[in-house]
């Protein structure tokens, strides 16, 4: 019972620093719908990013993120601007290619820079751990869940307490409106795309610290990132949140009560039952509208 | 009409028998036309320089690089300089069949060296085979490409894949047995590398009566090991044996193993532990003390030019000895024994090289190596155990520098 236990707190630790990393993901899809498959590269680069920070300049990897959310925001704003505005028609299927060779532009250059080889971002919170009855968990789960959490509420403010928030909803809601009421949507969408870039930053700099990396771990990164938002409903933030808490324990329980072998299988088949009845995701597009 | 749609038809059957013979003809084994002297000879292979394999495709590559600069720089094989011919296979299945059939039919080389991991030389043997090349491969091992019964196929390494573990069980047997652990944990990925070590290893010491406490499979695509690594801990096994194709999961559950307060007696992975710094930096170099690993190959052993093959590498990639991944040996190996065996047929007939590489003992930085029908090498590993922030050989005793640490010491 303990483990069952330990996997669900495990689940929801980690869960939330999935949201975390899916909720850039989401946010981008929503106002601008476009499919950032390059999410999981950016969130690779972040990890590399404090990993480099933390090398050089013995940085702690929480403080890094002073340094590293503005720079993925500025390489967010930079993407947008020279490639992403550009697409005029098919956007959506034009964004899967664009972005795709942006991640696979970040993976040569990062093996260029920091080799194939698996490194792993270290703290003194990353081995140390605290009992929750036999079952230990590390601190880093649990203070990469509060930053998750954190980030995610500011964002959450963001949008639903600012004028510029309210744009952005406006602009997910209904583009064209949005536009003849004098929202200016280029600007809309180059900053709510920097905030998704943005947020791969501090989503890298947790997973970097809970696990190995290398420049290939996007791959398993960005398939994982794309299931939380369909099963959340894209565009839907809370969707996301829900969503991956919903696929750790699940991915969990199944790995500690049957076995690891049918973890993956477990949450895909739950998924592809629920899309059968529920297309648009727990929460949709619809919902979100009225979140 | 009726005439010009008689001539289409007509015309239509020429060019479809003329395609068929072409395709036909394509698949006739290319013979390598006598090259000219003093032209280089062609090895050709394929490497995986992005995705999954791609660290290890790099060390690879590497072996090779140090191979063809030792041999060109000693005036070549059989009189000629020897020119590396090489694609990225991006670690999949099917573009590594395509680099094959390119190097062989478009770049016309005269020999093939193999890529890194078991899942990619099935493909690439069976495009060497067609065209009747020998392969001679540094990594790739396991059953599941001897079941393919290839005879053009040769494993440069001491020992098939699934018995890498065995010294470490025969160590573990041969414990006085007040000392002897009575339970294990088993853990490893399903993979044609891992899974046969582990499978060996588990049959062999529940036979003798050690308990299995935990045993798991986890799906390659695995990413979190954290609740199987609690899970593992919970059972409080004795002896942990890891099965990791890469560093990956040897590192995750060192990390989970300390987070649970978790020490066994003895700990060791199939992969990850050989792999120098690498290895060292991510679990933190106190956090190695006692865990092993199966090995071909050490620095310090009195092997066939070992010696020369540290000093090349040195002067070529920099570092220490504790950089030298394990795939570079392996590859440096390959080289070896085709270099020696050509110079011994005076010939780059890949028929007669065959013939050699099944009969012959080949002198390679791994120790001597010696295949048999299946081209299952005849040797066998041993184990390295970190010890104050290096790797060594503990056992058996004819590779031994120390004794085995055992119980390993706890977690820091």
């Amino acid at each position: 019972m303990d483990l069952i236990y330990g996997a669900i707190v495990t689940g929801i630790l980690t869960g939330g620093v999935y949201a975390l990393m899916a909720s850039g993901l989401t946010l981008v899809f929503g106002v601008m719908d476009i499919i950032n498959v390059g999410q999981g590269a950016l969130v690779v680069l972040g990890a590399y990013l404090t990993y480099a920070l933390q090398q050089h300049l013995h940085l702690d990897p929480f403080l890094t993120l002073l340094i590293t959310i503005p720079a993925l925001f500025l390489v967010g704003v930079a993407m947008q601007v020279t490639l992403i505005r550009r697409l005029k028609r098919d956007r959506t299927m034009l964004s899967i290619l664009v972005t795709f060779a942006v991640a696979l532009i970040i993976e040569g250059l990062l093996t260029q820079f920091f080799s194939a080889d698996l490194v792993k971002i270290d703290a003194p919170y990353v081995d140390a751990s605290f009992p929750i009855g036999s079952v230990y968990i590390a601190y880093v789960y649990l203070y990469g869940f509060l930053l998750s959490v954190g980030l995610l509420a500011a964002l959450y403010i963001f949008l639903y307490r600012t004028k510029f928030g309210q744009g952005i909803r406006a602009t997910v809601q209904n583009r064209v409106a949005a536009e003849l009421i004098g929202i200016n949507i280029a600007r809309v969408e180059t900053i709510t795309f920097g905030i998704g870039v943005s947020l791969a930053a501090a989503g890298g700099m947790v997973y970097g610290a809970t696990n190995t990396f290398s420049p290939v771990s996007a791959y398993d990164l960005i398939s994982r990132l794309l299931v939380i938002i369909i099963l959340g409903g894209t565009g839907s933030l809370f969707g996301a949140l829900v969503a991956a808490l919903l696929m750790l324990i699940v991915e969990n329980i199944t790995s500690v009560v049957w076995s690891p072998t049918w973890s993956t299988l477990v949450f895909y088949v739950i998924l592809a039952a629920f899309l059968l009845f529920r297309p648009q995701g727990i929460f949709g597009k619809l919902a979100t509208r009225q979140q | 009409m009726k005439g010009t749609g008689e001539m289409k038809t007509v015309f239509a059957g020429i060019l479809s028998v003329a395609v068929i013979v072409g395709l036909l003809l394509s698949g006739i084994p290319a013979r390598a036309a006598s090259p000219a002297a003093g032209s280089p000879i062609k090895v050709g292979f394929s490497v995986s320089l992005s995705g999954d394999f791609s660290a290890d495709g790099k060390a690879i590559l590497q072996g090779y690089n140090l191979w063809a600069a030792d041999v060109n720089k000693h005036g070549g094989l059989l009189g000629r300089k020897v020119q590396l011919v090489h694609y990225d296979d991006a670690s999949s299945t099917s573009q590594v069949a395509t680099n094959y059939t390119k190097l062989i039919r478009s770049d016309k080389v005269d020999l093939t060296f193999g890529p890194f991991s078991s899942l990619l030389t099935i493909p690439a043997t069976s495009v060497a085979r067609r065209y009747g090349y020998a392969f001679l491969a540094p990594a790739g091992g396991g059953p599941s490409v001897f079941q393919q019964h290839f005879n053009n196929f040769f494993f440069v390494q001491p020992s098939p894949v699934a018995d890498n573990l065995v010294s470490f069980c025969r160590w573990l047997l041969k414990l006085p047995k007040s000392k002897r652990p009575t339970t294990a944990a088993y853990i490893t990925i399903d993979d044609p590398f891992a899974k046969p070590e582990i499978d060996t290893a588990k049959a062999l010491l529940s036979s003798h009566g050690i308990k299995t406490v935990y045993n798991t499979v986890l799906a390659s695509e695995t990413t979190d090991a954290q609740p199987i690594g609690v899970a593992a801990a919970h059972a409080h096994p004795q002896v942990v044996l890891v099965g990791s194709p890469g560093p990956a999961l040897a590192v995750s559950l060192t990390h989970i193993f300390i987070q649970q307060h978790f020490n066994p007696k003895a700990l060791i992975a199939t992969s990850g532990p050989d792999q120098g710094k690498t290895f060292s930096k991510s679990v933190g170099i106190k956090n190695t003390e006692g865990i092993m690993v199966p090995e071909g190959w050490w620095f310090g052993a009195k092997t066939y030019k070992n010696t020369q093959f540290i000093n090349e590498y040195l002067a070529a990639y920099g570092g220490t000895v504790a950089d030298i991944s394990q795939d570079v040996p392996e590859a440096y190996s390959a080289g070896q024994v085709a270099q020696q065996a050509i110079t011994k047929i005076h010939s780059l007939d890949n028929a007669k090289l065959i013939a050699q590489l099944h009969h012959g003992t080949f002198q390679t930085v791994q120790g001597a190596m010696r295949f048999d029908s299946a081209g299952r090498p005849q040797g066998q590993s041993f184990i390295v155990q970190w010890r104050n922030g290096n790797t060594i050989p503990v056992y058996p005793p004819s590779y031994a520098v120390k004794s085995v640490e055992y119980p390993k010491p706890n977690w820091h």
